[in-house]
């Protein structure tokens, strides 16, 4: 009976110290989130998509070019990101499955995964715009596909090793070729977390800066010229929030609102395609 | 009778530098099940997986001797599509692709360059009925195949393996992950699919062979220790390990 009352005493404690822990977990994002939403959202006019910087201490004015900027280097190093990725971690799994320099590899992979990303961005600078001589987007594309890479390399590793290996064998025994198995029966097979794996990448690099400060830089224009420096919107809500002026500050508000619903909204596209998949 | 499918001459079989199967020779009569059974480890898969090539997947696999399907040596054939359309597999838990039914049972014929969409739409359906699966999906057909129950799945593949007109069909354990009316309605279909194929099939459990099979063959540590028709196996072993065997006393 003694004992009895011991466990569940032991029982309720564990519970109640789980649930808090799990409540102070969510406070903080939430906490977050709200401060977001409630400086940031009154901030948002449609002037902070159309209209350009101004110089500083003028009133209006908008990070159109911050924007645009961001859309183009993500882009570019999804570009860049996702087929290395995908294949490099499609040979781990798949081809050099059992052989040494896969497994080399995947521990790089992983090791990379948790290099600061500061570090990529002097990486990138010295190999990159240092001999070309001065910043350029591609430079931050290439940075931001370098963090990007060991992520969708990992994630592809792990979802296609979860497919389950008789499946592979199913399909060799009707003739197929590996090219196809890999194509028609794996990927297919590990869709959804490879989609997740994507989303995942993207997120971790949408909201980088430090990569960029060394190699896209900033640009106080509109540029489309990825050879020259770049405004992006993580390095102009940096500059933003630390800047003098109460404008700039109300602007980075509404920048990192917008970001973070960036985020948001194609985790739970994400999400919903899984979902969506799964119940068709 | 007396027709032999497959014929097995000398088979010795190495992973890498282990030897695992011992101067097997054995003939397969055409349109017959020949069920192979012994313990875990005896060699029954590793030899059934020899009929398609299977082992070619991993490197360091060596085979040995000859297997001559209507007298030519699989083991010096080069196609291996030809071949596995040839003599089919279906595996220990059910397979489905990540596709429609109807595209998993096509994706054997689109394989093969088959592209007439009537074509290939009669051989589904006719593979479908051969599995005895058509009544259950006929309507549908574009659902995903992962939405079967565990039995319906095993028949899809059959359907899948069925639909490229093979031959030979091997089943490796098809009904261990299965309950048992599942169970009951893949053998029911085995014996039906004797009339267009020839079956061999690897189990476990003895009364499956006995049930099912016309001809058994025992294997033990890699060696072919008897082969004999069923009744005869099972009634009156010449082997004292089989009859240790059958009889339960090891495995």
């Amino acid at each position: 009976m003694n004992n009895r009352k011991k466990r569940e005493l032991i029982g309720k404690l564990f519970l109640s110290l789980s649930v808090f822990t799990a409540f102070l977990g969510i406070f903080w994002l939430l906490f977050i989130l709200s401060d977001l939403i409630i400086k940031g959202a009154s901030a948002i006019n449609w002037s902070l998509f159309s209209k350009n910087f101004v110089p500083p201490g003028l009133s209006g004015g908008g990070m159109k070019a911050a924007f645009i900027g961001q859309l183009i280097i993500v882009s570019i190093a999804v570009i860049i990101g996702i087929p290395f990725g995908l294949l490099g971690g499609t040979f781990i799994a798949e081809y050099g499955r059992n052989s040494k320099i896969a497994k080399l590899i995947s521990i790089f992979a992983d090791l990379m995964t948790s290099i600061p990303s500061i570090v990529v961005g002097t990486f990138v600078y010295a190999v990159m715009v240092k001999p070309m001589g001065h910043f350029s987007a591609l430079a931050g594309a290439v940075a931001l596909a370098v963090i990007m890479i060991p992520v969708m390399l990992k994630t592809t590793e792990n979802m296609l090793k979860l497919v389950p290996w008789s499946l592979r064998e199913a399909a060799f025994a009707l003739g197929t070729p590996y090219y196809k198995v890999i194509f028609q029966i794996v990927y297919k097979n590990a869709m959804t977390g490879l989609l997740t794996g994507t989303i995942l990448s993207v997120a971790r690099i949408a909201g980088e800066t430090a990569p960029l400060l060394f190699t896209s830089l900033n640009n106080s224009f509109l540029s489309f010229n990825i050879n020259q420096p770049m405004a992006s919107l993580t390095v102009t809500i940096y500059r933003y929030a630390m800047g003098p002026y109460d404008n700039w500050h109300q602007m980075a508000w509404a920048a990192s609102f917008v970001i973070t619903l960036f985020v948001l909204l194609t985790t739970i596209t994400g999400r919903l395609i899984i979902k969506w998949r799964y119940k068709k | 009778m007396g027709d032999y499918i497959l014929k097995v001459k000398n088979l010795n079989f190495f992973y890498g530098s282990k030897q695992v199967l011992f101067n097997i020779n054995m003939n397969m009569a055409s349109n017959r099940i020949t069920a192979l059974i012994g313990p875990s480890g005896c060699g029954k898969t590793t030899f059934l997986r020899c009929f398609n090539r299977m082992h070619d997947l991993y490197k360091g696999n060596r085979y040995e001797g000859e297997i001559l399907y209507k007298e030519k040596d699989i083991l010096k054939m080069n196609d291996n599509i030809e071949l596995r359309s040839k003599i089919g597999m279906v595996f220990q838990s059910p397979t489905p692709f990540p596709m429609s039914i109807f595209d998993n049972v096509a994706y054997g014929l689109k394989l093969k360059g088959i592209k007439n969409r009537t074509e290939v739409k009669d051989r589904v359906e006719a593979a479908l009925q051969g599995a005895a699966l058509w009544q259950e999906v006929k309507d549908r057909l574009s659902a995903p195949a992962g939405g079967l129950s565990g039995g319906q799945q095993q028949r899809l593949v059959i359907a899948r393996a069925l639909a490229v007109e093979p031959d030979i069909l091997l089943f490796d354990e098809p009904t261990s992950a299965l309950d048992p009316i599942a169970t009951a309605k893949i053998e029911e279909l085995m014996i039906e699919l004797k009339k267009i194929t020839t079956i061999i099939v690897v189990t476990h459990n003895m009364q499956q062979a006995a049930r099912v099979s016309d001809y058994t063959a025992f294997f033990y540590l890699g060696e072919l220790i008897e082969t004999d028709k069923t009744e005869d196996f099972f009634t009156r072993p010449k082997n004292k390990q089989t009859e240790d065997y059958i009889r339960g006393k090891f495995g």
